[in-house]
């Protein structure tokens, strides 16, 4: 990284590594409202860096995909969980299958494999975010990890949702954001997602009195 | 008027109209009449661009050519049939006391917003909103696979949920770095992710990040298609569900799924020299082919063992277009339309034979050929035509398929005929005792709709003996699309 690098670019950098960091406290935290507290604080860091690439850009519609990205990711869904969390008397202690110390262990070899992946198409582009998309999929490969060892449904929707985080930030990143058509598709599918799971949620409860996903385990190769 | 237009408003107004008006004595008939109305268009639609090739509409947002047209007519017959059959042993599933009216309501209105999605799915131009589409697709089907809120169909649906959804995250990152290449072509736009700006400057996407792209859509999409390692979700998903729903998933969402991966294939072979997206094709669909076929002997639920077969089909099929040439994509082609045919059939005589029975369990399922002749023979003509007997259309893509991967691929042709065989000892043996057995059995309240069955099949026999050269044209001018 060189020291004439332009104020955005690094404003840009440093939101993304916040976002990473984000990730990484995602994946050691114990407690659902702080899981979600924290997934709300990475969509706001991302609207913030999507602010930055669009002031220094020009491109009007990443002011929409901001603005977006800040109703959706940092208010109206941790809302909806918050709302969740609240009806459904979720126990707040997440209980992890693998101990938390060992899980960040294996998310630091994550985040070098994306580092390598990504670093040949990196060099391909010539947009002044092009060192975030490393990050990106890091975030992605993060989030992912989140989901495959967490045993509670909401947990996994978070994850699910920040790996969501980690692709639009793969997008603003590589290409200063996808068409405005597509963006508003893949937001609404996030929103009837996040809604068609809460329904979801109630009725897993009302089968199991719980939401843990060990009862999902029946359904196996015998 | 437009028929095009015709064929995506009709199941989005009256899955509107059916969510809105709730249960109603006429909503059955207006399921099925709305999915007539949506194939007659579709067909009328077809018929336009067989005769004056591909078009645009809404200015490049939606772009029907001769391949994806013929998506549009299947997807729009087998919803059809579907509803068709939906409405008596849905009847039937409420008279036992299984479904509430809500939850029927709730059944038919995603029913239709599913065919909406999977024809936004066929004919948008734009890959961004191909994606949307899918996912959208995944949506309305989740809360129908837990119809029927039983602990395994919870399980189901959020194992099919949460996988698709992991999945189909795979394949919007594909979807971003194909922008990613497209963008560097064809510059800061929204064309940049129309396929046919995309096809036409295919040779200049960089290799690099188009190979990358290409992997991601494949597992991204591959999930949905059932592809091996991927697969886990889908079994489940079929078994748990309404048995329409089965028949819709099995018989359309895959076939839509491995649609997305040949627009995609067309643009990776394009612009990758050497067949890496072949090469990557053949060896997951020899991959699928094989493991399903070994899972089919272990299975003791019946839609279960089906979901397999499908499985093992799907890989069949994407073994087949990574092969690629004309000869090949023509027997997939040909291939997908005989499975989507057969096995819905199936798993309409299966649904009915488990409402006869109150079962799913093959070993309790017994002489169907006497408890109803009619499902008895429907479901063993299926087995045969699925398992490629001769006189079935399923025959005459099977061994399409064969014969060309002798000839230029012959090292995978034990492997193929390993895995055939295999499924047929497996799926025969476990249907013949289920049709010819002893019974005992009990009678329905209403009448099934066993018409369906015997529509597919004939179709499936009438191809498997003649193609009529209208269809073959048009089959081949398909494939030739596909490279």
């Amino acid at each position: 990284m060189n020291a004439d690098m332009p104020l955005s670019a690094q404003l840009i950098n440093l939101f993304a590594s916040v976002i990473l960091l984000l990730a990484f406290a995602m994946l050691a935290q114990r407690r659902v409202l702080t899981l979600i507290n924290l997934f709300a604080l990475q969509g706001l860091t991302l609207c913030l860096s999507t602010l930055v690439v669009a002031f220094t850009t020009g491109q009007a519609h990443l002011y929409w995909s901001a603005a977006l990205t800040l109703l959706l990711k940092a208010l109206l869904l941790p809302w909806i969980l918050h709302q969740l969390v609240r009806k459904l008397n979720v126990k707040s202690e997440i209980e992890a299958l693998i101990n938390i110390p060992a899980t960040m262990l294996v998310g630091i070899v994550l985040v070098m494999v994306a580092f390598n992946v990504a670093l040949p198409i990196s060099e391909l582009s010539q947009t002044i975010t092009r060192g975030t998309l490393g990050i990106a999929l890091a975030v992605v490969l993060l989030a992912f990890l989140m989901m495959i060892t967490r045993q509670k449904a909401i947990t996994q929707v978070v994850g699910f949702l920040s790996m969501e985080n980690g692709l639009f930030l793969a997008a603003t990143s590589a290409t200063y954001g996808m068409p405005m058509v597509v963006e508003l598709g893949i937001a609404l599918d996030v929103l009837i997602g996040a809604i068609i799971l809460g329904v979801f949620f109630f009725q897993i409860r009302e089968q199991f009195d719980s939401l843990d996903i060990r009862h999902l385990e029946k359904l196996k190769e015998r | 008027m437009d028929f095009f237009v015709l064929t995506l408003a009709i199941p989005l107004v009256s899955g509107l109209l059916l969510a809105l008006a709730g249960e109603r004595a006429w909503a059955p008939n207006l399921n099925v009449i709305a999915s007539l109305s949506t194939f007659l268009a579709a067909v009328l639609l077809t018929a336009e661009i067989v005769a004056s090739g591909p078009r645009f509409v809404f200015g490049e947002t939606f772009f029907i050519d001769s391949l994806n047209v013929f998506f549009v007519a299947l997807t729009a017959f087998v919803g059809l049939t579907t509803s068709i059959f939906s409405g008596p042993y849905m009847r039937n599933e409420r008279e036992h006391g299984k479904l509430s009216l809500p939850r029927l309501r709730l059944y038919k209105s995603m029913f239709q917003l599913f065919m909406f999605t999977m024809l936004v799915a066929l004919t948008t131009n734009n890959l961004g909103i191909l994606w949307v589409a899918m996912e959208a697709a995944t949506l309305t089907t989740v809360l129908l696979v837990s119809l029927y809120r039983t602990a395994a169909s919870l399980e189901a649906a959020w194992k099919y949920f949460i996988l698709c959804g992991v999945g189909i995250a795979q394949a919007l990152f594909g979807t971003i770095l194909l922008y990613f290449a497209a963008e560097r072509v064809l510059g800061q736009s929204g064309d940049a992710l129309l396929w046919t700006h995309l096809a036409s400057v295919k040779g200049q996407l960089d290799p690099t990040i188009m190979a990358l792209s290409f992997i991601f859509l494949l597992v991204g999409y591959g999930t949905k298609v059932g592809l091996v390692p991927l697969h886990n979700w889908l079994p489940d998903a079929h078994a748990e569900g309404p048995t329409p729903v089965s028949a819709v998933l099995s018989g359309l969402l895959l076939n839509v799924a491995l649609y997305a991966i040949l627009r995609c294939k067309v643009l990776a072979d394009g612009a990758i020299p050497g067949g890496f997206a072949s090469n990557l094709m053949m060896g997951f669909g020899l991959l699928t082919l094989l493991v399903a076929s070994f899972f089919l002997s272990r299975q003791k639920d019946v839609k279960r063992m089906f979901a397999y077969s499908s499985i093992e089909h799907m890989g069949l099929i994407t073994f087949a277009f990574g092969m690629g040439g004309a000869v090949a994509n023509f027997a997939g082609l040909l291939h997908m339309t005989m499975h989507s045919l057969t096995k819905s059939a199936i798993f309409f005589a299966v649904g009915h034979a488990a409402q006869k029975t109150g079962t799913q369990v093959m070993e309790d399922i017994r002489g169907l050929i006497k408890i109803n002749p009619v499902i008895g023979w429907g479901l063993m003509l299926g087995t045969l035509a699925i398992l490629g007997m001769p006189p079935f259309g399923v025959f005459a893509s099977e061994f399409m398929i064969l014969t060309h991967a002798m000839k230029h691929h012959p090292w995978a042709t034990p492997i193929l005929l390993l895995a055939l065989g295999v499924a047929f000892a497996a799926i025969f043996g476990k249907v013949q005792p289920m049709v010819f057995g002893e019974t005992h059995a009990k009678r329905l309240p209403h009448a099934p709709a066993i018409t369906p069955v015997f529509v597919h099949l004939a179709i499936v026999l009438l191809f498997g003996l003649y193609i009529p050269p209208y269809l073959t044209r048009w089959f081949h001018e398909a494939a030739r699309m596909l490279g």
